[in-house]
């Protein structure tokens, strides 16, 4: 067992069917937590999004969509806003960038997921959902490289598999989790209860 | 595939300091993350293994800094980037500025030109053209020299053409341009009333008085101080009325000019009341 750092970010990444399992776990989080949690999706960009409010429903932290040069707090959850890369200034701020695509995809959650392990080194953890792409796995290995923590969702309960077996098969992980017992793992995660 | 990490943020500092003294060209104040991305990017891209081999190439290869200009900073864009945007124009922004007897419309950080072809459209359609000319400007020559040519992938039409139906234009989309192998060329009626010129927000004063300042998805580049600069020389460059448009995620809001623009809606317009 590794000797873990406390998480200063968590970083949730998911592409299909990884809304629903956010859905299922953000009602029993608690609200209070000692760090942000960056949800980055992939989805289609449109202007008037429901993802935050359905989001923000579910959930007794606040949710809300990240801006350029936004101040990050605890207890508060983020959305990367469609078609825009999230990356992290410093311990504090973050910056949207609408370069190339990766993977196929912006947000990508390889983008966002690197650049936490840059400044946030071994405090990062990092969840990786549902999803059919591999977006998400080399920016695990950087978070793992850093001696962050890097959990996936057990993919026998992913509506498509690929994205966090993609990780199981690459990457030494520190916990498979099913979506029910995530909630409590992120709580544990948080240094006041 | 995510970028290599070679390029470290105190190698960053010194390869800014080293360009802004060697060629005057200031990026000192753009935001470390993204620019991080780019240095890497261009190393990359042109087979350099270390960050010193960058450096030695940019201080000793002058003609290597149009290259490096180019690739350090992002020229990704679209025609009628955020429908709903482009309608607000449509429909509210170019009816005011129609009743001045003379328009000008800048676009700064115009990269290769897509959003001032989108505009001339606009500007087509609604019987403004003739009275107006659109100054696109960007710090990098090489895509101005793209801009000016209105040639763009035939690939990319398809979407463009439906972010133009998205914004309410009535006619069919093609007809503004001519498709020749894997590109499409728009026609040349439609930068006559386009100015192209090299602008560098950083350094550049301001150079006119316009009406609609138009500058989406740059000012995300630039940190807080940086950002609230470029605001103050687009305030200078806005006669009173006049509109400031930005990105879909950018705002006037928090920034040292706030409290002279009043929103327009929801949208990324602001309108200079003071």
């Amino acid at each position: 067992m590794k000797n873990r750092k406390a998480t200063e970010i968590l970083l949730i990444g998911g592409s299909a069917g990884s809304i629903s399992v956010l859905l299922e776990v953000l009602p029993h989080l608690n609200d209070h937590l000692s760090f942000p949690i960056m949800v980055i999706v992939h989805r289609q960009a449109h202007p008037e999004s429901i993802l935050e409010g359905l989001l923000a429903f579910r959930s007794r932290l606040p949710v809300e969509e990240a801006y350029d040069k936004m101040i990050l707090k605890a207890s508060r959850i983020y959305l990367v806003p469609a078609d825009y890369h999230l990356l992290f200034e410093d311990k504090q701020m973050v910056s949207l960038d609408y370069s190339e695509k990766v993977n196929y995809s912006r947000p990508s959650i390889d983008v966002t997921f690197q650049s936490a392990a840059q400044i946030f080194m071994g405090h990062t953890t990092a969840l990786l959902l549902s999803g059919a792409n591999a977006d998400g796995l080399e920016g695990l290995r950087c978070i793992a490289q850093q001696q962050g923590d890097v959990l996936v969702q057990d993919p026998d309960t992913a509506e498509i598999a690929y994205m966090p077996q993609q990780a199981l098969l690459n990457l030494q992980v520190d916990a498979v989790l099913k979506p029910r017992e995530m909630a409590s793992f992120i709580n544990q995660l948080s240094t006041k209860y | 595939m995510v970028e290599l990490d070679i390029v470290k943020n105190d190698d960053m500092e010194m390869l800014l300091k080293d360009i802004s003294h060697l060629y005057g060209y200031d990026f000192t104040q753009y935001s470390k993350a993204s620019l991080k991305r780019r240095l890497n990017r261009i190393c990359m891209l042109d087979k350099f293994t270390s960050f010193a081999e960058l450096r030695y190439r940019l201080i000793h290869d002058s003609t290597y800094l149009s290259r490096f200009i180019e690739e350090i900073t992002v020229n990704v864009t679209e025609m009628f980037r955020d429908p709903h945007f482009y309608a607000t124009l449509r429909h509210h922004i170019l009816p005011i500025l129609g009743t001045y007897p003379f328009i000008r419309i800048w676009v700064a950080g115009c990269s290769t030109g897509e959003e001032a072809y989108s505009l001339a459209i606009l500007l087509k359609e609604t019987n403004l053209f003739d009275k107006t000319l659109i100054y696109a400007t960007d710090i990098n020559p090489s895509v101005l020299e793209k801009a000016s040519k209105g040639i763009f992938p035939l690939n990319h039409m398809k979407q463009y053409s439906r972010n133009y139906i998205l914004s309410g234009g009535k006619n069919d989309f093609s007809s503004y341009y001519v498709s020749m192998y894997d590109v499409a060329k728009f026609h040349s009626n439609l930068s006559s009333r386009m100015i192209f010129s090299t602008h560098n927000l950083v350094s550049d004063s301001s150079f006119n008085e316009f009406q609609l300042i138009l500058c989406r998805n740059v000012l995300i580049y630039f940190d807080k101080d940086l950002q609230n600069k470029v605001f103050k020389l687009f305030d200078d460059s806005l006669q009173p009325l006049g509109f400031l448009a930005l990105g879909a995620k950018e705002t006037l809001r928090f920034s040292n000019v706030e409290h002279h623009y009043k929103q327009w809606n929801e949208d990324r317009i602001w309108k200079k009341i003071s």
